[in-house]
């Protein structure tokens, strides 16, 4: 019942606040959130000139209607008039309706046609920055094309999301205000979409195309969407969250990125020899968030499109074709191409999938192999 | 004409039994065939519908796995489509076209049989694609929605191929329909019946035919293709092959677009009768009518992108089809202008199907009015694959279509049964039924604006409130139908018994016929003073 009352108020807010000012049902959740870059308020206007349009049109359609349908009834007496056809209204309706219809769609076309031309076309004549936005079944990988910065986001778990549940991450896109941004969609699978109200950017991630939207944020902010095109299973867990911070502090971000890839690179290629143990450990936290979405973290995968790890023939059969597949991926199917990780870190998956859930092959893969299979 | 029915009088004997229907050419029977048909799809539609409203109920996943919960998604649509309101229009068309030109039969009453026939067997398959995974060695659920965009539905299981061929056959049933009633049209009418005296219901079914024939094989060649890539090695739809994933989803919505037109047109005609009928005044704009639905027909052929808009295509294309598409507002603006003057200085009473004309009336501009906020293409940025588009197709298709349909099947039943339906019980259903639909499909307005993306299983707490209420609406609408089929048990039991003319201000050939008419009806054609009895000319 609570949720009905306030159900019904947020409906009555909203019929009221259709002629009032835009922030009234932004806190209400019940139009677009409050817009973050010069492109999404465009948008937002255009989208509140249409609904009102729109709206006001309805009204008078609905006094009309109303309006025949009190007066023109049969209980209260009045007789049909048959000749209303014959009218001059009758004869030149047809023309009339159409003209002012027309009207009203030229109105709405001429003012989105402006608005179009500036969101749609990427200037060619200001700076960009690039971001290529890439999707995966269920995951974002942002790679920062002018800063050498690669960012793999995933939802997080209800456990540690708590209230911002499919609309948290593990790592944010975080992206510098003021700053014209071009993003890259492309995908790695199947179609994804890329949406984040708050930018009011939407667009397809398409395996085999790269297509382009761009955006300025004008303000700093936490800003959280999904992804919006039908990609499978777990659909709804690739949240993105945009963290839009100032251009200082973006560039410091990306410095603290590269230097722990550095540390990472440094480990990896360090002469050392590792332990079942600590591959195993390192393997399972890579794997479980890598592969764990597919393949699933029980190994059993979900078939026929990500088959099972567990008692596979590649995962308990020669370690060559396992790094093959898991290095170049397997055309033709969802399976991409992990070459973009270091030694290492293929190295651990690889020992983990060859030890866990009971594919005991006793098997160790040490970086050193990688490097060498590469 | 006279002599050639009075040497076939044996032809008059009613066939019993299985054979009856099995082996009908009647228009009658086959109509009803297909009426009772689309009744079973429609509580099979409406379950798995009330299914995903029941996981959506509460964030979380209660009760349906994610492939499950899409499963459900697919077929709720592909079944309430080519199940329900398809077959249902159908069966209107067979039912009333024959009698509302004074033809004795379809013109091609053997093919009638085969187009009905050929449904059950595509419905099993239809439903052997979503029980199939159930079974061990089954593969994975079709879980791509019904829009079947690859690369998704390259990776589903066997069920998907079970899919393309009852859409096949779906497609060829459609077609051989659509080809026997624009035979029947162009050939059967009454001597002195010219296309322009037409009812508007033959009309609307005479461009809802050319459409179909239209579109269908191009949907029929793109799930070819798909089947192909499955299968045979082919990468029509595979960019890695030098395929392309988008071309599905243009022939996909070449014939996914005008397809909505398909569903809307039938319904449509049959306002066009509802509405003089208890407005005791002709129709308004006869002319207007047929000349605003061939140009609905002409246009939305080629404004289909409108369905891609975030897909990546040029400036020029977008503004192409955005200007396009809302252009089509101008008809479909005149044929609601149409009505509501004919409801104008009408003298109005108000029996369901009355109810349900008023209520496509009013709720089908509601719906059309967020379909020119949704051509704007900046703004669809924002509303696109989002809850918003869920509620806006909702409501021009269930006035648009479905109510359409109610409000005709309310209309015809005393003249199908010879039995007047209960109006008091049928009031219940009509205000339960509008009510409900709109507690579910407003709220959901909202959640697209506030970011909640379609076809999800799960989301985040902030969308909660809305969904409680959708959630609760489809409990309302759901049930409700459970009251349409006890009505219509009802009134095929017994009742008042209807007259020839059931409604007083009803005119046209049919209610020139007893209810319920002969076996074989109009075997002599009508008479003169029977075809002056139209709706174009005033009493």
């Amino acid at each position: 019942m609570r949720f009905l009352v306030s159900g019904l108020a947020r409906w009555v807010v909203l019929f009221v606040g259709f002629f009032g000012a835009g922030s009234v049902y932004a806190e209400y959740g019940v139009n677009f959130p409050e817009p973050a870059s010069g492109s999404a308020q465009e948008i937002y206007d255009i989208h509140m000139m249409t609904m009102r349009v729109s709206t006001l049109l309805l009204v008078i359609v609905f006094a009309i209607v109303f309006y025949s349908l009190y007066f023109h009834r049969k209980s209260r007496g009045y007789k049909a008039d048959q000749k209303f056809h014959d009218t001059w209204f009758g004869h030149w309706s047809w023309i009339i309706v159409p003209t002012l219809v027309l009207g009203v769609d030229l109105t709405i076309a001429n003012n989105a046609n402006a608005v179009l031309e500036k969101v749609w076309v990427v200037p060619d004549d200001k700076e960009l920055m690039d971001v290529k936005v890439t999707g995966h079944q269920w995951w974002w990988e942002f790679d920062y094309l002018d800063h050498g910065v690669k960012v793999e986001s995933r939802y997080v778990p209800k456990e540690d999301s708590g209230d911002l549940y499919l609309r948290e991450v593990d790592n944010r896109l975080v992206l510098p205000v003021g700053t014209n941004i071009r993003f890259l969609h492309t995908s790695a699978d199947v179609l994804h979409a890329f949406w984040v109200p708050e930018l009011a950017v939407k667009k397809d991630a398409i395996p085999g195309y790269v297509t382009e939207t761009w955006v300025e944020i004008t303000r700093e902010g936490v800003f959280r969407g999904q992804c919006a095109e039908l990609c499978g299973t777990w659909h709804a867990r690739m949240p993105i969250v945009v963290e839009a911070v100032p251009k200082e502090q973006f560039l410091a971000w990306i410095d603290e990125r590269n230097a722990a890839k550095a540390a990472a690179a440094a480990e990896a290629s360090a002469d050392k020899t590792w332990t079942m143990e600590e591959l195993m450990a390192k393997g399972e936290e890579l794997y479980n968030t890598k592969c764990g979405a597919c393949h699933q973290v029980t190994g059993i995968g979900l078939p026929p499109a990500f088959p099972p790890l567990k008692g596979s023939a590649i995962a308990t059969g020669p370690i060559d074709a396992h790094l093959d597949i898991v290095i170049k991926g397997q055309p033709g199917t969802a399976m991409m191409a992990w070459g973009g990780l270091n030694d290492l870190e293929i190295a651990a998956i690889v020992t983990y999938e060859r030890n866990a859930w009971g594919n005991n092959t006793g098997d160790l893969v040490q970086p050193a192999d990688v490097k060498q299979h590469r | 004409m006279s002599t050639y029915a009075a040497e076939h009088h044996h032809d008059d004997h009613v066939p019993t039994g299985w054979r009856r229907w099995v082996f009908s050419t009647n228009h009658k029977d086959i109509g009803t065939l297909y009426l009772l048909f689309a009744l079973c799809m429609l509580f099979l539609g409406g379950a798995s519908a009330m299914l995903i409203r029941a996981e959506l109920f509460q964030p979380g996943i209660q009760l349906l796995h994610p492939d499950l919960y899409n499963n459900l998604v697919t077929n709720h649509a592909l079944i309430m489509i080519f199940g329900a309101v398809m077959p249902a229009a159908a069966g209107l068309a067979n039912w009333m076209i024959p009698l509302m030109i004074g033809a004795p039969d379809m013109a091609l009453p053997r093919m009638n049989n085969l187009s009905f026939w050929i449904l059950p067997a595509a419905a099993t398959m239809l439903i052997l694609s979503f029980v199939v995974p159930f079974f061990p060695g089954g593969g994975s659920q079709i879980n791509t929605g019904w829009t079947l965009y690859p690369p998704l539905s390259l990776q589903v299981g066997m069920s998907m191929d079970f899919l393309i061929f009852a859409i096949h056959l779906l497609g060829i049933s459609s077609v051989l329909a659509s080809i026997n009633i624009i035979v029947t049209l162009f050939n059967m009418r009454a001597p002195g019946m010219t296309l322009m005296q037409m009812p508007m219901f033959c009309w609307t079914w005479l461009v809802t035919a050319f459409l179909l024939i239209l579109v269908v094989p191009v949907l029929a060649g793109g799930v070819t293709m798909l089947l192909f890539d499955r299968h045979f090695g082919t990468s029509f739809f595979d960019a890695a092959g030098g395929g392309d994933p988008v071309l599905f989803q243009h022939l996909f919505w070449f014939f996914g677009h005008p397809e909505v037109y398909v569903l809307l047109l039938p319904s449509i005609g049959v306002l066009a009768h509802v509405i003089p009928t208890f407005s005791r005044k002709p129709l308004f704009g006869y002319k207007s009518m047929v000349g605003s639905m061939l140009a609905v027909a002409t246009i939305g052929m080629v404004v289909w992108a409108h369905h891609q808009y975030t897909i990546g295509m040029s400036l020029g294309a977008v503004t192409y089809f955005m200007i396009g598409t809302i252009i089509i507002s101008i008809p479909v603006g005149l044929m609601i202008f149409n009505f509501i003057a004919t409801m104008w200085r009408g003298s109005m009473t108000f029996e369901t199907p009355m109810l349900f004309a008023v209520a496509i009336i009013l709720m089908f501009t509601f719906g059309g009015l967020s379909g020119v906020m949704l051509a704007v293409v900046p703004a669809d940025m924002q509303y696109h694959d989002s809850m918003f588009v869920v509620a806006h197709f909702h409501y021009v298709l269930m006035p648009g279509a479905v109510f359409g349909l109610f409000a005709g099947v309310f209309y015809w039943l005393p003249k199908w049964t010879g039995h007047m339906y209960d109006e008091v019980l049928a009031k219940w259903f009509f205000w339960i039924n509008v009510i409900g639909f709109n507690i579910t499909f407003f709220p959901q307005h909202f959640l697209g604006l506030a970011g909640m993306p379609r076809r999800i299983v799960d989301y985040n707490v902030m969308f909660t409130e809305f969904n409680v209420v959708s959630s609760i609406g489809a409990i309302i609408f759901g049930l409700s139908h459970l009251l349409l089929l006890y009505i219509v048990i009802k009134t095929i039991r017994g009742g008042k018994k209807a007259d020839a003319k059931v409604w007083e201000g009803a005119h046209g050939l049919e209610w020139h016929l007893d209810s319920p008419p002969a076996f074989h009806s109009w075997s002599t054609a009508p008479k003169a003073i029977e075809l002056t009895d139209t709706y174009e000319k005033p009493q």
